[in-house]
Parts: C-alpha cells; structure tokens; sequence
C-alpha cells in the first residue's frame, strides 16, 4: 500500500483528529492514501463516520499499543 | 467564549417540560444508540464533520424563537460548532457543557411523597442514563437505595436536609451502572447491605439483605422490609417501604419487565424471574406504588419528572406482566433482547471490588443507556 501521507493526531482531543483529518485531506490527490494516527477513544467511530460521509473509502483500520491506525483512500 | 449551557440547567428545562431544542453533533451512530429525550424535546442530528466548511446545510432547520442546545460525545464538538452558529448569527445557541457524559452523570432529586409517621421519600432521576435512586429520611436518618456512583449528590442533599446516612442499600449487583452505595456507606460511617445470593464473588465486607429482615430508618415505625425477587439477578431483592412503597430494583419497570441474562445466566433464572412476578408480586397489596430502578422511556416520566406507578395497574396495563404461557414468557425474556449495557462485565466486576479502575474510566464505563429492560 503507497501512502501519500501520515498524519499524526495522537494525544489530540475530538473534534481535532477529524479536523487535522480533513485538512490533510485537502492536500493529497484523489486515489490517493492518507495514513492517521490518533489516540481518543471516540475518533475511532468518528473518523469511520467521516469517511463514509465524504465518500472516502476506509481500506484498513487497526490498533497497537493504545494508538489506532486508519487507512482513508480519497474520493 | 462559547455561550454554554450547563447540565443541571438543561435537565432543569427537560425535567419542566419546557420546549427543549438539541442540535446533536455526534455521529449517527451514536445518536440512535443514545441521546437526551424528554417529552417537549425536539432533536436534530448533525455530525460536527459534516458543519465544518458552515453551518448553511442545518441553519433552516434551527429555530429563531429558543435556544438551540448543541450536544456533543464530551463537549468540544460542541463548542466548536456553536462558535460557527454565533458566527453565523445564531446568538440563542449554547453548547453543553461536559457533553453526554457529563450529561449522563446528573442527577435530578423529585420528592415522592411524605411518610406516614414524619419524613418523606425523594427519588433521584438519573436522566442521562435512566437510573433511578431512592433517599428515604425519618427523624434526623436516611437510608439510599441503588445509589449511583455520583455520591456527592446525596451526601449534600443529606447535608442539606441535616440527615445522616445510615443505611445504604442495593437491591441487587448492578451491570449497567457504578454503585455508589459502598463509597457512600464509607464515608458516613453507614451500613451498605447486599443479598448475599448477588454477593458470593465481593471482595468487602457488607451486611446481607434479607428477607424479614427489616430495617428502621428514624422513627421506629418507618420500615424498609426486603422481600427476596430473584430473575434479573439470582439476589435481587425488592423493598416495601412504609408499607406503601415497592421498590423493584431491576425486577419489575413501568413498561416494561427485568433482563435475566447480564451475568450470563439467562436459561436458569427464567423460572425465577416468572415466579416473583406471576407469584411473589401477585400476594402483594395491589395498592403499593411501585418505583423501580429504571426507566427506558421518556413516556415513563410523570409531570413532575418522577417515574412511578400502582402494582395494581401494572398487572393491568405492562405488557411483560401478561404472558399466561410459560413458554411464551421464556422467549420474551430470553430471545431478541437488546444489546447488553456497555461494558457490563467491567462494571459487575468493579461492583464486585475485583476491579477499580480510575475515575475516568468510570465515566467512560457507564457512557450509554441502562439497558436492563427486556425492550
């Protein structure tokens, strides 16, 4: 899998991770893979939840170590 | 600043009746998992995601004429999207402040009614999460029953009252919430009972809760008389108190009847569950007025906020109270039910003194609805 970017939002409170998330987002061309790091429990629903709403399309989600990994494909 | 509005002022409109406006920014998820009702509450749900290029999308769907009260997981969101609504013009939009878990964590005090011989009985309505505690004072004494986790909340309302807590009690080792009642108990120098049936795994001292048994709260007179009502759990055990009062615990609701499934046990404590609400409740008077340890629908709530009703009536009008087939009854109970309390298991244990997980973790054990009702 190519990754375009890492975005790293550990530590990082709701709603940051998200905005971090779509700012990234705005950066990286479509097809393309954005990689995000965070922390907060509740950013693991909203960011599926996000990406679902933009149309993104989620490839992989994962957790080791206290911190999730996302894989987010840009519509 | 954000404009903000706190919990207990929110619950105080809710509980009111007042036309309540929610815009919640949660996901969708979560809002249909669990969100703030009340009869006059009028909700819309918008993740905060999708707000943030504006605010235009939901703007003609918010009221000009009431405040419109933005909901979030724990308050940032919130303030957040609020912030873009005074932006926008909106000048009546406060966020919440704590978000739903603060929400979940108030509790709102209701006066039941006065007892016969000098000291009333107050009901603590946990609306966030539909929790319902008991404070029962007499002459200077007061007995908690099902106390939540929150436990300044009754010790200043004791405080208040200048009554000192002496018994605490549990009806049974709860699945869908902290109890407070072994904290409480501690720091008033109080007794905390539990049925010794729901007890066999606790890891503290406690004085069992039994049948004929009976506990004086101030006056001689004003009695808390434990009847055993085994199902939801194989302990539970109801209390008559002042012989006008039938407190359930998680037995028997307004509308609806207990789970027998939250400690994995739900083919054997069917039986159980059928004879204390097809027998043991049925040679009780049909005038006492019962009060459970839940409610799961905001229909359930009373004017005044309170949840209760008459035994008598229950037989006539809770649907779970009505099934003469025994067969019938097993599937109701046993098949379909809901999704189980989040994190029941941790929460049994931490009841049990097996766990003691951190304060914050607390909070985010008990996030979500009750769930001990059958549907």
């Amino acid at each position: 899998m190519e990754i375009a970017k890492v975005l790293d939002a550990t530590g990082l409170a709701c709603p940051m991770p998200i905005v971090r998330a779509k700012k990234t987002m705005e950066t990286i061309g479509t097809g393309e893979i954005l990689e995000i790091h965070t922390t907060d429990e509740g950013s693991k629903s909203d960011l599926t939840a996000w990406a679902k709403s933009g149309g993104h399309e989620l490839l992989e989600q994962t957790k080791e170590d206290q911190v999730f990994k996302f894989w987010i494909k840009k519509a | 600043m954000t404009k903000t509005i706190t919990t207990n002022e929110l619950a105080k409109k809710i509980m009111n009746q007042e036309d309540t406006f929610i815009l919640d920014v949660r996901n969708n998820d979560a809002f249909s998992d669990w969100k703030i009702e009340g009869k006059k509450v009028e909700s819309l749900n918008e993740p905060y995601f999708n707000l943030m290029d504006g605010v235009d999308s939901i703007t003609d769907k918010l009221p000009k004429d009431r405040n419109v009260n933005v909901i979030c997981a724990k308050g940032k969101s919130s303030e957040m999207v609020t912030d873009m609504l005074e932006e926008a013009g909106y000048t009546n939009a406060y966020s919440l402040e704590g978000g739903m878990k603060g929400w979940s964590e108030h509790l709102e005090p209701v006066k039941l009614g006065d007892l016969k011989d000098g000291g009333a009985i107050y009901q603590f309505v946990r609306l966030g999460k539909g929790c319902l505690s008991y404070f029962i004072e007499s002459n200077g004494e007061a007995a908690i029953v099902d106390a939540a986790r929150m436990t300044e909340s009754y010790e200043n309302f004791a405080k208040e009252r200048g009554v000192k807590i002496k018994h605490v009690l549990d009806t049974h080792l709860h699945a869908d919430h902290i109890s407070g009642g072994r904290k409480l108990a501690k720091n008033a120098g109080g007794t905390y009972y539990l049925p010794s049936k729901d007890a066999e795994e606790v890891t503290f001292n406690y004085t069992s809760l039994e049948e004929g048994k009976t506990i004086h709260v101030g006056n001689t007179s004003v009695t808390v008389q434990p009847i055993y009502s085994p199902g939801h759990t194989i302990g539970s055990t109801s209390l008559v108190v002042d012989e006008t009062y039938l407190l359930t615990g998680d037995t028997l609701f307004v509308q609806s009847i207990g789970r027998p499934d939250l400690a994995g046990k739900a083919e054997d404590w069917v039986e159980d569950l059928r004879s204390t609400l097809y027998s043991r409740y049925t040679n009780l008077s049909d005038d006492l007025i019962v009060l459970p340890a839940h409610f799961s629908f905001v229909e359930e709530l009373a004017e005044d906020g309170s949840v209760s009703a008459r035994l008598g009536d229950l037989y006539q009008k809770n649907t779970g109270l009505q099934v003469e087939d025994e067969d019938k009854f097993r599937k109701m109970v046993t098949e379909n039910l809901p999704p189980q309390p989040n994190a029941y298991e941790e929460i049994r244990k931490t009841n049990m003194g097996k766990m003691n997980p951190e304060n914050e973790q607390q909070r985010d054990m008990e996030v979500g609805p009750n769930r001990c009702a059958i549907g």
